[in-house]
């Protein structure tokens, strides 16, 4: 697969990250070469292996219906780069 | 803006003429747990923001998710009451978008192996049977909830993140809906099928229950799918109808007019009763799912599978069916009763006790009903039992109390509980047909309105209706009605 700047500058857009031309350029060939390292699966014949996501042979970890307690307001809004009263602030949220 | 009355009219011109409206419908539910999807935060409505908050829902790093059994059972219960298949390999992905209530940047939801798939439901519309088939039923994770700022110019929106990582249950219908009707009867049907599966509140107005609908039109007799539009952010089923409508009549302008349809998404203004395009099928987003490494499968085994399908109880119009066949009630009598769980429980159960299920029937979908709405009763916490309202079908029957006493006496119970028989006894209201008593009552009665047995004599009919309604008033409403018209004819003459 051949990556273009199209490709780096929608894969850039998804990350809502700002690259520079010279960036772009230098990620085009970073890509390229990953996407070429990877691209050597193909050569394997995987026709009757089943597609795997999960590496560990676990299964239904799962919890009862109880409650927690919850942290305070005070430290869930702590760390936010921006708050107001009891409340998380963002940028203006068009609709 | 256009109006409601041009809409119906040319809603029927749209339908029935050249265009076949294709709708189907996507369902929102939040799941009855008590704690969040991945987390043991409170899901109660209403509480102060950012109160019900912890690391895990408020996407902090590192933290790491466990799914919750319960919500997962009801959303394998939902499956199975939809008839889906259930795939016994599931395993939950994420979504990635970029939106301010959503901590993570990723929701995780289901895309690659569904809880259920290829299901449907059937549903009553006007009288008769249709079939709406499910594409599938998953589990995902709710956001936050944004407030926009009524001052004007305000440059930002506020977040509360309660609502994060709720269970959230999705139900995507297949586009097999034609009409509004089978519109709102897939809605009601659907509803109650969680309520009766007891899987979500379904309060719509705290927004547990959510729908969103897409929106096709083709010439009648095409095969061809038309492009299709979403719409989004309706409220309340009348918005979902309202909005289908409009968009119906939107597209069928634009292609009378020669123009495509655009593959997009509308939001609904709900003031404005119109649609404005929020995105198209090109600025749409690419969510890149890909499976959740903090969420390890799950596999549903034959047994735990028969335990979820035998906790499913008889469904709404199953019972429906069940009623007009056993009980020989009517189509809309039967409706009435199965609306709530409880009522059709309450019917249920009085049954049992006692068969005079016609009668149960018109007490509680006549005289209860009218009791919850004039007094604001919670349907759910009624104080009235079927063992006392059989009790009082039977003293009605032997004549103790009248029909009119009756009233009295049921809206006593339901007030507060008590024995049908104690409320007659403490009150006196027991009917009287005493022979003796109710004859000095009537000579009482006759000797206090001579004019009045002068006009019956002379042939006034009506006149007897007084004398009859003058005896009853002085037993206050307890006389024996048959009796003492009876005797009143006999004393007076005919």
């Amino acid at each position: 697969m051949k990556i273009e700047k199209k490709d780096i500058e929608y894969i850039a857009n998804l990350s809502r990250i700002e690259l520079s031309n010279q960036e772009k350029e230098t990620f085009i060939h970073q890509l390229s070469d990953i996407l070429a390292y990877i691209d050597k699966l193909n050569q394997l014949n995987t026709q009757d292996i089943k597609p795997m996501a999960y590496s560990i042979n676990t299964t239904n970890v799962l919890r009862d219906d109880k409650l927690e307690p919850p942290i305070s307001r005070e430290d869930a809004l702590t760390n936010a780069p921006s708050t107001m009263g009891v409340f998380f602030k963002v940028p203006k949220v068009i609709e | 803006m256009l109006s409601v009355p041009s809409v119906a009219i040319k809603l029927l011109k749209v339908v029935n003429m050249e265009y076949e409206v294709v709708i189907g419908l996507e369902t929102h539910a939040e799941l009855a747990t008590i704690t969040k999807l991945f987390c043991g935060c409170s899901t109660k409505f209403g509480a102060e923001p950012n109160t019900h908050v912890c690391p895990i829902c408020l996407g902090m790093p590192g933290v790491l998710p466990v799914m919750s059994k319960k919500a997962f059972e009801y959303a394998l219960k939902a499956a199975v009451a939809l008839n889906c298949e259930i795939n016994r390999f599931t395993n939950f992905d994420r979504k990635s978008y970029y939106y301010p209530d959503l901590p993570k940047n990723y929701q995780i939801s289901q895309n690659y192996y569904n809880l259920g798939v290829d299901g449907y439901m059937n549903m009553s519309v006007n009288g008769s049977i249709k079939k709406v088939r499910i594409h599938n039923v998953h589990l995902e994770e709710e956001a936050g909830k944004l407030i926009h700022p009524e001052e004007t110019g305000a440059d930002y929106s506020l977040v509360d993140f309660n609502r994060a990582g709720v269970p959230l249950l999705e139900i995507v219908s297949y586009p097999d809906m034609r009409t509004v009707d089978e519109v709102e009867s897939y809605m009601q049907t659907l509803r109650k099928i969680l309520l009766y599966t007891e899987i979500s509140d379904c309060k719509m107005q705290e927004g547990s229950l959510r729908f969103e609908a897409s929106i096709s039109l083709r010439k009648k007799g095409s095969e061809k799918l038309g492009n299709r539009v979403e719409i989004k952010n309706l409220n309340s089923m009348k918005s979902v109808i309202k909005a289908i409508e409009y968009e119906a009549i939107r597209q069928s302008e634009l292609l009378d007019r020669g123009e495509t349809i655009d593959r997009e998404t509308r939001l609904w203004d709900e003031v404005g009763e119109k649609s404005q395009r929020m995105r198209s099928k090109e600025e749409s987003q690419d969510y890149r799912y890909f499976p959740e490494p903090d969420l390890l499968p799950v596999m549903i085994d034959e047994k735990w599978l028969s335990e979820i399908k035998n906790s499913i109880p008889e469904l709404p119009l199953d019972r429906k069916q069940r009623f007009v066949k056993t009980f020989n009630l009517s189509d809309y009598d039967a409706g009435v009763l199965i609306e709530e769980k409880v009522l059709a429980d309450f019917f249920d159960e009085c049954v049992k006790i006692l068969d005079r299920p016609k009668a149960f029937c018109n007490w509680i979908t006549n005289d209860l009903l009218r009791e919850v709405k004039d007094r604001k009763l919670d349907i759910n916490s009624l104080l009235i039992k079927p063992k006392q309202l059989a009790s009082l079908v039977e003293i009605i029957e032997k004549g103790t109390i009248s029909s009119t006493i009756a009233k009295e006496v049921f809206s006593e119970m339901v007030q507060t509980g008590n024995e049908p028989q104690k409320i007659i006894e403490g009150k006196g209201l027991a009917q009287i047909s005493d022979e003796g008593l109710i004859e000095s009552v009537i000579d009482k009665v006759i000797a206090g309105n001579p004019s009045v047995i002068e006009d019956y004599k002379k042939g006034k009919k009506n006149a007897l209706a007084f004398l009859v309604g003058q005896v009853m008033k002085e037993t206050k409403g307890k006389a024996n009605p048959k009796m003492v018209n009876e005797m009143l004819i006999k004393k007076v003459g005919v």
